[in-house]
């Protein structure tokens, strides 16, 4: 975990800054942002509620657009990409799981982890296959035909989370993936993160639990829109 | 994404969705039921007029005195005028004069009451040749037809329609019964059948019908004057050929110089019917437009449940955005979705539109002839209603940013 910082950067941000409106009202969520994150990397990000996590992350996965600054992702200005771009970039090169988990609860399991399968192309055979093999890979083998409202929440957690890695994409964002599971589901969900991780994909992680953030290796301190403190993370002897 | 995942995505979601995308539909099947029905409406109401022209005979042209040719192109003084005689029929059945012409029968008319026992009945009696019974494709129920040579002598025998029939004889059989009209005594020799047009009311079974020479002596007429010729011609093919021979020998026979001045007029069955159906005709276009209105509130009954979708929806979509739907594959989302309510709407319209066209005649006596077309075409509009009204509503869900759409609430 030497010099993690010196591999070849995927996350570039320069001076970001998001100001919400809300009628005569403006909000700095952000107020100028600098960071880079490198491949591979396990960042996660902390702070207090309100402190623009979200709105970070929301950034990153490029959901949203900064207000000011530049994001560089993969040495590709997202300034300058079409919404068609965008939405290339975001089913080809980001997973993301959600703390609210986003299923469509009309639909199985496998139906949901499909999804960005069908919007990459994927032919619906393959689909199937990739998308069972990442429920297996979760531990949800055999809950593919389930829907989300026959699921605990752990287990829709980890049907996301195969959603957000049927893609095999580069960078894993989690906005709070555990804020709404138990400590079990807690330790499967970032299990799968950890092995991910192992696999050599990026991953930002959002928390507010110290024991969630122990498990990266770098911690963002974010407060009031700025990030305060940026420190490698001392693994403890546990794991 | 193909268009078959399109379409897959779009029928989930009407299919998640079954009640609401029902009342969705009401409006197009409302409107394209009764599309369907008014337009089979009026073609029904042309077949009916159709049938009864057709029952006159085949490849007939009819010849009535007065002119025809006013701006409206109704037939003026239909039967009024006496501008037709028994000579211009004989003329016309002159083999080398018009040689399309195959048979020739002049029918003489009045309306006369007819007397059996104490049964009186008015009823429309007409003189005729014996060729009329071919010419008018009629035949007998019972008894025979009138003999050349009873048409030559004037003899007093009468062949009943089958209502004048009925009305008078009530069930019994007419066949060697006397009637008496205007004092005369006649024997019933024979009973037509029925004209087989499907209309009730016509006047084609309530006629007694006899010789020339036998009318005019009832009617104690000494003119030669006809109220119509009936001329049968070979084929369709020569109808107009011996149009055009009448009218030459008429114009001649008649002294006149220019066909616009034409003392009697030519039809074809053909321009009977639309003469006919033309106020029909009126009537249905308009009923058509108002069924068309309930189509347009129809197709803006889709667009509102659309927008409402859209909005109820916001979350999917946005979820479907983060994971790479682009703004395209959003839009061709929802405008399928609004074209299949269209379509569906058409295709149960046309199913409510077939079976009503069974029912309604049972119901209101109107026969209902459904159009291919016209349900083709029906088809067509319902799916143009749901990819015109879906277009606004897919745009809003293509334009939604994905990170608002996932945000709201
Ligand atoms: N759409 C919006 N309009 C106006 N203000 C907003 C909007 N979204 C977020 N904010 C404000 O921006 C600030 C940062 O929000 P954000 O969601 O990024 O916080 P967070 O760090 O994720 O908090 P939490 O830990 O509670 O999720 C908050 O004060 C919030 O009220
Ligand atoms: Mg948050």
């Amino acid at each position: 975990m030497t010099e993690v910082r010196t591999a070849k950067p995927i996350i570039e941000l320069e001076g970001i800054r998001k100001t919400y409106t809300s009628g005569s009202i403006t909000f700095e969520a952000l107020r100028g942002v600098d960071t880079s994150v490198a491949e591979g990397e396990y960042v996660a990000v902390i702070g207090p509620s309100g402190s623009g996590k979200s709105t970070l992350m929301n950034i990153l996965g490029c959901l949203d657009n900064p207000t000011e600054g530049s994001y560089v992702l993969a040495g590709e200005d997202v300034a300058s990409m079409t919404e068609t771009q965008l939405a290339e970039v975001r089913n080809k090169r980001i997973g993301f799981v959600f703390q609210q988990f986003h299923l469509l609860a009309a639909q199985s399991a496998w139906r949901n982890v499909e999804l960005p399968l069908v919007y990459a192309g994927v032919p619906k055979a393959e689909r199937k296959e990739r998308a069972i093999a990442a429920l297996t890979k979760v531990g949800l083998g055999e809950r593919v035909e389930n829907k989300p409202g026959e699921l605990s929440g752990g287990q829709q957690q980890r049907v996301a989370v195969a959603r957000a890695l049927v893609t095999e994409p580069a960078m894993i964002l989690a906005d709070e993936p555990t804020g709404n599971l138990d400590s079990r589901s807690t330790d499967d969900v970032l299990g799968l993160l950890d092995d991910l991780h192992g696999a050599g994909r990026t991953i930002v992680l959002i928390t507010h639990e110290d024991e969630v953030a122990a498990r990266a290796q770098r911690n963002l301190v974010i407060r009031d829109g700025l990030i305060v403190t940026d420190t490698p993370v001392v693994r403890g002897v546990s794991a | 994404m193909n268009w078959r995942e399109t379409l897959r995505t779009a029928f989930e979601a009407v299919h998640a969705h079954r009640m609401r995308s029902i009342l969705t539909m009401l409006g197009i099947v409302i409107g394209i039921a009764s599309v369907i029905l008014t337009v089979g409406f009026g073609q029904g109401a042309r077949q009916e007029v159709q049938d009864e022209i057709n029952s006159l005979g085949s490849n007939l042209l009819i010849v009535s005195p007065g002119s025809s040719t006013d701006d409206s192109g109704t037939r003026g003084g239909f039967g009024s005028a006496t501008t037709l005689t028994l000579a211009d029929a004989n003329a016309i059945a002159d083999s080398d004069v018009v040689p399309d012409a195959v048979s020739v029968a002049p029918v003489t008319s009045t309306s006369l009451s007819v007397v059996a026992g104490d049964t009186n009945w008015t009823t429309t009696v007409m003189g005729t040749t014996t060729s009329w019974l071919d010419v008018r494709t009629r035949t007998l129920a019972s008894g025979r037809w009138f003999t050349d040579s009873e048409a030559e002598n004037g003899s007093k025998v009468v062949v009943l329609g089958s209502d004048t029939a009925s009305e008078l004889f009530s069930g019994q059989s007419p066949v060697g019964q006397t009637v008496t009209i205007n004092g005369t005594t006649l024997t019933v020799i024979g009973v037509l059948d029925s004209s087989g047009s499907s209309s009730s009311g016509t006047s084609e079974d309530d006629m007694a019908v006899m010789p020339l020479s036998t009318e005019a002596a009832l009617t104690g007429s000494t003119s030669s004057a006809v109220s119509t010729i009936y001329v049968e011609c070979a084929d369709a093919d020569v109808l107009s050929a011996a149009y055009q021979e009448i009218d030459t020998l008429l114009l001649t026979r008649h002294d006149i110089a220019s066909g616009d001045d034409a003392d009697f007029s030519i039809a074809t069955q053909d321009s009977l019917v639309d003469t006919a159906s033309s106020t029909n005709e009126t009537l249905s276009v308009l009923l058509t437009g108002v069924a068309a209105i309930s189509l347009l509130v129809g197709g803006i009954g889709v667009m509102n449940i659309m927008l409402v979708s859209v909005t109820e929806r916001i979350r999917e979509i946005g979820l479907r955005k983060a994971l790479g739907a682009t703004p395209r594959v959003i839009g061709q989302q929802f405008l399928a979705e609004a074209s299949i309510l269209g379509l569906a709407g058409g295709l149960i319209g046309i199913g409510i539109g077939v079976i009503g066209s069974w029912i309604l005649p049972l119901i209101i006596d109107q026969p209902v002839t459904l159009s291919f077309l016209a349900t083709a075409g029906a088809l067509g509009v319902s799916l143009a209603l749901g990819v015109g009204f879906g277009v606004y509503p897919a745009s809003r869900a293509a334009r939604l940013t994905p990170i608002d759409a996932l945000r709201s609430e």
